[in-house]
């Protein structure tokens, strides 16, 4: 018989809308971070750092990029006899055929794939946080208070906290009431949306919960396990948590990896963060080349200067080029005579010699101002840039750009340039 | 491709000086993020090979933990795979591999329960990419009992460690020399072999009766007149690296873009074990000139025309030119190395100098680390 004490359940099929052009071709999870991995590498190396082998990873959005990525699990030791990573798309049923509408209502429909490894808890993850968290203790602390669902919460300072979902607790951490976005939050532990579920429970739950339109975890699964006098708990966790969703989050949490001892240290021996890389060769710099701050990936050729920046895997950094606060992915090619200041360039662009980014003032931007802000420039993936173009602050550009897409060579600050696929 | 692979990594030579100590050369560390005997493995993948061994002797736990999983270069499959061979006691036989010739007669049922008609032997310490299809077709098209891959050196090439061959107009061996004091010839054997697998065996087996142990004195050398020897010549990169001077220009050829190019970023990639080191991290102060970098490293200091390998940290105000700097090396602040070779998991203490002032020193610290 199969049996494993605890299954994950990876939340993966979400757009990231707040991401703009970063995540119009990709799902959030598979967004390049710090280099050389993706977000989802993150809770996917905390499954198997604490000793959870069984992987259900729900995708729907965007998702041929993180099937490429995760395959059969090998680079996170996740090809498994019994268990191992499975990726879980939405699938047609005789009856009610639907894509996944909510975090839970994604969980219900794979409902057998849970049942086949007879799991006694299921931790519900999502594939957009940077932290490393040992998911044993958390089941520890589960077990210990024999709570049906404990959720993770970490605390924030007072003044945040009604961005978030709060929960309420006593003296035992167990919840007594918990609220979302309150105007006058009366804890300050925020939810990290991480859950660990006796599956009983949680099976009972969203059996019960099936018919409500967009089942999700927060709004509907916690409250019905509340009101049914569940005993839920709170697992507080203090290490670094980092929420990614939006193009300022994800740019200031890559530029904290190239502190001197960051906060989030990639460094450490133990608690290996895994990624799969399919090119080997170390980095090359020219004679000519300086670097100062920063972090740079395998097979990147660096002829230019590069400074406090995120260097992806096979860049390359044309000469006389200067790269200064920017988030560089993988297999970028930038020409000579350059320049680029707090830009985020996705994968496979190509911005061809002289180009000049992030060049201006700081103008709100017309399409997205929600989006695209902090002065950064964002170039989407397989994006190309003529020679000679000069790109301002808060811009954004995705597609084959040619010369007839500027003005004078030129597009200003504030303003979107999108020519290739879907809009966001 | 219709062969089985051969791979003979288990020879150690005194040229290598102390880096030889800890490993079979088959698992030094080139350019970077590779070892050596992943040219003959990702040469044999690339080309199609399904089923590989590999012999080995000499100070193997290097080599067996890099070898820990076939799958990095596809090895890992039901049909054939890789086979990590080293000496065993049996019934008939107790002896390590006493020669190239012998290692195979040990494992002779290998080759008798494989159904290839070919075998391709190879070494595991040459650095080049070959399509081993392109010198079986040859192979066939000659009607050649053996294929010896070799390559012609320039003129005024050291040829006085490697076997020298002459050639008739078709490219007949006439003439195999083995480490010649005074060569008559400057193209040279490049340790690859093609053969029939039938005729091998056969071959191995009246070596074995008569206590030869040698591949290329005991078959090549004294068969080259009776069976039909041709030689397969390459003009593109190749490189042998047994000797301290060889390695290190090996690995200092990678420095160069069109080696970077062909190896790196052109048609068939060289496969090696993922490691999972973050990206190369630079702090304030770290100038880096004409230099390779691989992952994990942390650099405060300045590099000029070195390779340095995986997960090693240079401190503050250090200088490292000139130099190899292995995998896993701390550095303290202050130091300067120059013409080095600085071994594996070493540690240097802060304001160390090292120069090698005639030629390459290799440099071995087993200082203790207390901080990183």
């Amino acid at each position: 018989m199969i049996k494993k004490e605890m299954i994950a359940m990876l939340l993966a099929g979400g757009q990231g809308s707040r991401l703009g052009v970063l995540t119009s071709k990709v799902a959030k999870p598979a967004v390049s971070f710090g280099g050389k991995y993706r977000i989802i590498d993150f809770p996917l190396s905390n499954c198997i750092n604490s000793g959870v082998d069984t992987v259900g990873v729900l995708t729907q959005y965007q998702p041929l990029r993180l099937n490429t990525h995760i395959g059969i699990g090998i680079p996170w030791d996740l090809d498994r006899n019994i268990g191992g990573v499975t990726v879980l798309p939405p699938y047609e049923k005789s009856t009610n055929s639907e894509w996944y509408t909510g975090t839970a209502n994604a969980i219900y429909q794979n409902i057998d794939y849970m049942d086949s490894f007879n799991p006694e808890y299921i931790l519900i993850l999502s594939g957009d946080h940077i932290y490393k968290m040992d998911y044993e203790v958390m089941l520890d602390f589960h077990k210990q208070n024999k709570s049906e669902c404990t959720i993770a919460v970490m605390p924030v300072p007072m003044e945040e906290a009604k961005r978030f979902g709060i929960m309420i607790t006593d003296e035992n951490r167990k919840i007594t009431d918990f609220e979302e976005k309150p105007a006058n939050p009366r804890s300050n532990l925020a939810s990290m949306g991480i859950y660990i579920f006796n599956w009983k429970t949680l099976k009972e739950a969203l059996i019960t919960m099936a018919d409500q339109p967009g089942l999700d975890f927060g709004k509907h699964i916690i409250p019905y396990c509340h009101d049914k006098g569940c005993p839920l708990y709170a697992y507080e966790f203090n290490g670094y948590w980092k929420d990614v969703g939006t193009l300022h989050s994800y740019w200031e949490a890559n530029m904290e990896l190239i502190d001197i001892v960051p906060e989030f240290n990639l460094y450490e021996e133990y608690w290996k963060i895994y990624t799969k890389s399919d090119i080997l060769p170390p980095q090359y710099f020219s004679r000519e080349s300086e670097v100062e701050k920063s972090i740079i990936g395998e097979g990147s050729d660096i002829y230019g200067k590069v400074y406090n920046s995120v260097i992806g895997c096979g860049v390359t950094i044309g000469k006389n080029t200067v790269v200064r606060d920017s988030i560089i992915m993988n297999n970028t090619v930038i020409g000579d005579n350059c320049e680029l200041y707090k830009s985020i360039v996705a994968e496979n662009v190509e911005i061809k010699n002289g180009c000049r980014l992030g060049i201006g003032d700081e103008v709100e931007n017309e399409t997205d101002p929600h989006i695209y802000n902090s002065g950064l420039v964002c170039i989407g993936e397989k994006s190309i840039i003529p020679e000679n173009i000069t790109i301002g602050k808060n811009a954004c550009v995705f597609g084959e750009t040619e010369y007839a897409d500027y003005q004078n060579n030129t597009l200003a600050s504030g303003k979107t340039l999108i020519k290739a696929g879907d809009s966001v | 491709m219709r062969a089985i692979g051969i791979i003979l990594a288990g020879g150690n030579n005194h040229r290598m000086k102390e880096l030889s100590q800890k490993r079979a050369i088959g698992a030094m560390p080139i350019a970077g993020s590779y070892r050596a005997i992943d040219f003959a493995l990702s040469n044999m993948s690339n080309s199609h090979i399904q089923k590989v061994a590999v012999f080995t002797q000499y100070n193997a736990r290097s080599l067996n933990e890099h070898l820990s999983s076939s799958k990095w270069w596809d090895f890992g499959r039901k049909q054939g795979g890789l086979f990590v061979m080293t000496p065993a006691v049996t019934a008939d036989n107790s002896f390590w591999y006493r020669g190239t010739a012998d290692s195979i007669y040990q494992n002779l049922s290998f080759l008798k329960a494989s159904h290839e008609p070919y075998v391709v032997i190879a070494s595991a310490d040459c650095v080049y990419k070959l399509d081993f299809n392109k010198v079986l077709e040859y192979h066939i098209e000659k009607k050649a009992d053996i294929t010896v891959v070799c390559k012609e050196m320039e003129q005024g090439f050291n040829v006085d460690r490697y076997g020298t061959i002459r050639m008739n107009e078709d490219c007949r061996i006439e003439d195999f020399e083995e480490k010649a004091v005074v060569a008559r010839s400057n193209t040279i054997s490049c340790g690859i072999y093609i053969i029939r697998r039938r005729l091998l065996v056969e071959m191995i087996e009246k070596c074995a009766e008569e206590d030869r142990y040698d591949f290329v004195r005991d078959i090549l050398i004294r068969y080259k007149g009776q069976k039909r020897i041709y030689g397969y010549k390459i003009t593109e990169y190749w490189k042998n690296i047994a000797s301290v001077n060889d390695y290190f220009s090996a690995n200092m050829d990678f420095l160069k873009p069109e080696v970077r190019d062909y190896f790196f970023k052109t048609y068939p990639d060289i496969y090696s074990k993922v490691d999972d080191l973050p990206p190369a991290k630079y702090n304030v102060g770290a100038k880096i000139m004409n230099s390779l970098v691989a992952s994990g490293t942390i650099v405060n200091g300045t590099v000029e025309d070195s390779v340095i390998f995986r997960q090693t940290f240079i401190g503050n105000n250090c200088t490292i030119k000139n130099s190899i700097i292995l995998n896993d090396v701390y550095i303290g602040d202050n130091s300067y190395i120059e013409n080095c070779i600085v071994e594996s998991h070493g540690t240097i203490r802060a304001n160390s100098y090292h120069k090698g002032e005639n030629g390459i020193e290799v440099v071995v610290e087993h200082t203790d680390r207390y901080v990183m």
